[in-house]
C-alpha cells in the first residue's frame, strides 16, 4: 500500500463528491431533514399523558364560564401530568356518542351544582367514561380522578390549613437516566448514514466504472485494488464524521437530545464505513449488470435500514425480528454507538466493535479478491 | 534489436468461438504498426491481450520482453494505452486527471505542457463531462503519455471524430514516432493506416490475411495499375488487336492494364494511331482500401462457400 497512491485517489473522490450537488445534498442536508422529521414526529407524541375529554356542566350562576371549584378540580387533574384535560361543550346525554365518534377512550362529566354541593359537603357524583379496550388509559384516568378527589375531600373535611395527612410521602429521583426517542434516534441515524451512503454509491460505482472502462483504465496504472478501495473507505470515514457532527448538532439544537460526545464514538465511525464500503464493492462486483447490482444492493440494504435500530430501538421489536436483527452487521454499529453515546457501557461497546471489525476485514479481503478490473 | 512486440500462435477463444485464431506478427521498436480490420475482426481482443487486460487462451506474447498477463505491473509503467471510447471520472478536469496519473506513476511531467502537446491546454480546467468526443480522446492520449511510454497502444483513436480532430490526433501520432516511441495502432480507417503506418497487418475473422508495408500489401494483393480512356468498344477491339493487351470496356470507358510504366506511352500512341474518337485519360492504381475490400470480400465468399459445402 502506497500512501501517495491513496492520497492521489482521495483527491479525485473528494473533488468528484464536492462537484456533485446530489451527493452533497444527501450527505449534508438530508441528515438534518431526517433528524427534524423523525424528531418532530416522535417527540410530539412522546408525552405519556392520557387525553381526558371533559364536559363541565357546573356553570357560574351568571351563565358565563365555570365555577371556580370545578375549574380548580380540573387544574389539579392536569397538574398530576397523568392526564391532559380538554373541556368540550357537549350535552351530557350525547357525551358517550361524542367520545366514540372522536376516537377518545376516556371522558369525565362534572355535574351541575358541583361547587355548591362540595362547599356544603353534600355528596356529589362525577361520571368517568373508560374504554375496556384501552384499560391502561382508563386506569390512569380513574387513578388520577380518585387522587384529586381524595385531596379535595381531605381539604373539605379538615378546613383550610389545619389538617395534616397521616401518611405522607416525599419523592426522590432514581439514578437511571430516562432516554427520549431523540436520544436513540441520533446513534440510529448515524448508523443509517454509515450504511446507506457508501452502500448505494459503491454498488453503483462498482458496476458503472466497470461498464465505462474506468477500472480497466486504472488497472493500467500502478494503483492497486486495495489502495483504491482504501481511498474510498477513508473518504466515507471523513464523510461520516461530517454527517455525524451535523446530526448531533441538529439533534441537540432542535430537540435537546442527550448524547455523550466521547472518543469511544470514533472507532465506530471508522469501522462502520470500512465495513459498508467493502460490502458495497463486493455486492457491485458479483453483479453482472448495473441493474442487478442495484437489486443486490437494495436486498442487502433495506432490511438493515429499518431493523438494526435506526429509526426504532431493536428492543421494541417482536422477539423474532430481534433475533433477526442480531445477524445484521449494522445492528452492532448502532448498538455500539448507543453503548458509548448513551449507556457508557464500554465492555459491550468493545464486543460490538470487535464483531464489526472482524466482519470488515473479511468483507474487505473478499471484495479486493472478487472485484476484477481486467477480464480473464 | 529485439522486437518491441512479438506474437506467435496467439489464440483467444470465448467458448467455442475463436476471436483470435492463431496470429503471428512482430513490431520493430520505433515503428508505427497498424492493425487493420472490420469491426469484430479481433483487433480489440488482440490489443487488450498485448496490454495485459485480457488473458490469452494459447500462444506466445512478449511486449518489451515481458508477458503482459503475468508481468502487467512492470509492463504498465513502460506502455501507454488509450482504449476505444476513452472515459474518465466525469467531474474531473484534464489538468487534475494528469496530476492524478503523475502521482500514480511518480513522474514530474508538467500537465499544461502535456495538454499543449495534444492541443488540449485551453480545456485544462474544464470538467471531463463537458468535453467533446475529440477532446476526451485527446485527454486519453495525454494520460497515456504521462509515464513517457516506450510503446503507445491506440485502439481506434479517431473513431467517431470529426476530420479536424482526427488530423490533430494524427499529428500527435507522427510526433510519437519522431520521439522514437513504438506505436501500435488499430483502426478501421484504411486512410489512417496508409498515412501513418510503417507496417500494416490486416486481420479478419481472427486471422491475419495480409501483412507488410502499405506499398508491399498493395503490390502483393492489389490489381496492377490501369490506364482508362473514354472511348467506344471499337477502340477496345483495336487496342487488343494491336497491343495484345486485354482491354476491358465498361460504361463507355476502356481500361488497359499497365504492366510497366513504359506501357502508358505505347497505349496512348496506339490510341492516337487508331484514329477513333476518345477523350480524357486517367491512370489508376489500387489503394489499401481496394485491397482491403477485395481481401475481406474474398475471405467472406470463401467462408460462405465452405459453409455451404458443409
Amino acid at each position: 500500500m502506497k500512501l501517495g497512491h491513496i492520497g492521489a485517489d482521495f483527491r479525485i473522490v473528494s473533488r468528484t463528491y464536492f462537484r456533485n450537488p446530489v451527493a452533497l445534498f444527501f450527505s449534508l442536508i438530508f441528515p438534518i431533514i431526517l433528524i427534524s422529521l423523525f424528531g418532530a414526529i416522535f417527540s410530539a407524541t412522546s408525552s405519556s399523558a392520557v387525553n381526558l375529554v371533559v364536559v363541565n356542566e357546573d356553570h357560574n350562576p351568571t351563565g358565563i364560564g365555570y365555577t371556580p371549584e370545578s375549574v380548580a378540580f380540573l387544574q389539579a387533574l392536569n397538574a398530576t401530568t397523568l392526564v391532559k384535560v380538554s373541556v368540550v361543550d357537549v350535552n351530557a346525554q350525547n357525551f358517550s356518542n361524542y367520545l366514540g365518534q372522536n376516537g377518545d377512550t376516556t371522558g369525565l362529566i362534572i355535574p351541575a351544582g358541583f361547587q355548591s354541593d362540595y362547599t356544603n359537603s353534600t355528596p356529589v357524583n362525577l361520571t368517568i367514561f373508560t374504554n375496556p379496550q384501552d384499560a391502561a388509559a382508563g386506569g390512569t384516568v380513574i387513578g388520577a380522578v380518585q387522587g384529586v378527589s381524595a385531596a379535595f375531600n381531605l381539604h373539605r373535611a379538615c378546613g383550610s390549613g389545619t389538617c395534616v395527612p397521616v401518611i405522607g410521602f416525599t419523592t426522590r429521583n432514581v439514578g437511571s437516566q430516562v432516554y427520549k426517542y431523540i436520544d436513540y434516534l441520533i446513534p440510529g441515524l448515524i448508523g443509517f448514514a454509515i450504511l446507506t451512503s457508501p452502500m448505494f454509491s459503491m454498488v453503483d460505482i462498482a458496476s458503472s466504472y466497470r461498464k465505462d472502462g474506468i477500472f480497466r483504465q486504472l488497472s493500467l496504472t500502478p494503483i492497486t485494488r486495495s489502495e483504491w478501495l482504501t481511498s474510498r473507505i477513508l473518504w466515507y470515514v471523513a464523510l461520516t464524521f461530517v454527517t455525524s457532527t451535523i446530526m448531533i448538532g441538529a439533534g441537540v439544537l432542535l430537540f435537546g437530545a442527550h448524547v455523550t460526545l466521547t472518543l469511544g464514538m470514533l472507532p465506530f465511525l471508522v469501522v462502520g464505513p470500512f465495513f459498508f464500503v467493502s460490502l458495497g464493492m463486493l455486492a457491485g462486483s458479483v453483479a453482472k449488470t448495473p441493474e442487478s447490482a442495484a437489486l443486490i444492493g437494495n436486498i442487502i440494504t433495506f432490511p438493515m435500514m429499518f431493523l438494526s435500530g435506526t429509526f426504532f430501538q431493536v428492543s421494541m421489536m417482536p422477539a423474532g425480528l430481534q433475533t433477526f436483527a442480531h445477524i445484521l452487521p449494522l445492528y452492532y454499529v448502532i448498538d455500539g454507538l448507543n453503548q458509548v453515546m448513551l449507556f457508557q457501557n464500554t465492555s459491550r461497546a468493545i464486543l460490538d466493535l470487535l464483531i464489526v471489525l472482524i466482519g470488515s476485514v473479511i468483507i474487505f479481503l473478499l471484495a479486493v479478491r472478487l472485484f476484477k478490473w481486467r477480464d480473464e | 534489436m529485439a522486437a518491441a512486440i512479438e506474437v506467435d500462435g496467439l489464440v483467444k477463444r470465448y467458448g467455442t468461438l475463436a476471436a483470435v485464431d492463431g496470429i503471428r506478427f512482430s513490431v520493430a521498436p520505433g515503428s508505427v504498426f497498424s492493425f487493420l480490420g472490420p469491426n469484430g475482426a479481433g483487433k480489440t481482443t488482440t490489443t487488450e491481450i498485448l496490454e495485459g487486460l485480457r488473458k490469452r487462451t494459447e500462444g506466445e506474447v512478449q511486449v518489451l520482453g515481458l508477458d503482459p498477463w503475468t508481468e502487467g505491473e512492470p509492463l504498465h509503467r513502460r506502455i501507454g494505452v488509450i482504449p476505444q471510447d476513452f472515459r474518465f471520472f466525469e467531474k474531473i478536469t484534464p489538468k487534475e486527471a494528469i496530476e492524478y496519473y503523475r502521482a500514480l506513476f511518480h513522474t514530474d511531467v508538467d500537465p499544461i505542457a502535456l495538454l499543449g502537446k495534444v492541443e488540449l491546454a485551453d480545456k485544462a480546467n474544464s470538467r471531463f463531462d463537458t468535453l467533446s468526443g475529440g477532446q476526451k480522446q485527446k485527454l486519453g492520449l495525454a494520460l497515456a503519455l504521462t509515464n513517457d511510454p516506450e510503446i503507445c497502444f491506440l485502439d481506434e483513436p479517431t473513431t467517431g471524430l470529426d476530420p479536424h480532430a482526427r488530423r490533430a490526433i494524427w499529428a500527435v501520432i507522427r510526433s510519437l514516432k519522431k520521439e522514437g516511441r513504438t506505436v501500435f495502432l488499430t483502426t478501421h480507417y484504411l486512410e489512417e493506416a496508409e498515412l501513418l503506418a510503417d507496417r500494416v497487418a490486416i486481420i479478419h475473422h481472427g486471422k491475419i490475411i495480409a501483412e507488410g508495408s502499405p506499398a508491399e500489401i498493395i503490390a502483393q494483393h492489389g490489381l496492377p495499375a490501369r490506364m482508362t480512356v473514354e472511348g467506344s468498344p471499337a477502340l477496345a477491339a483495336y487496342l487488343q488487336m494491336n497491343l495484345g493487351a486485354a482491354a476491358v470496356v465498361e460504361d463507355g470507358k476502356v481500361s488497359v492494364t499497365l504492366n510497366d510504366k513504359g506501357d502508358a506511352l505505347k497505349i496512348l500512341t496506339a490510341i492516337e494511331a487508331s484514329g477513333l474518337p476518345w477523350t480524357s485519360f486517367t491512370t489508376t492504381h489500387d489503394t489499401l482500401d481496394d485491397v482491403f475490400v477485395r481481401l475481406v470480400g474474398q475471405m467472406d465468399e470463401g467462408t460462405l462457400k465452405s459453409e455451404n459445402a458443409k
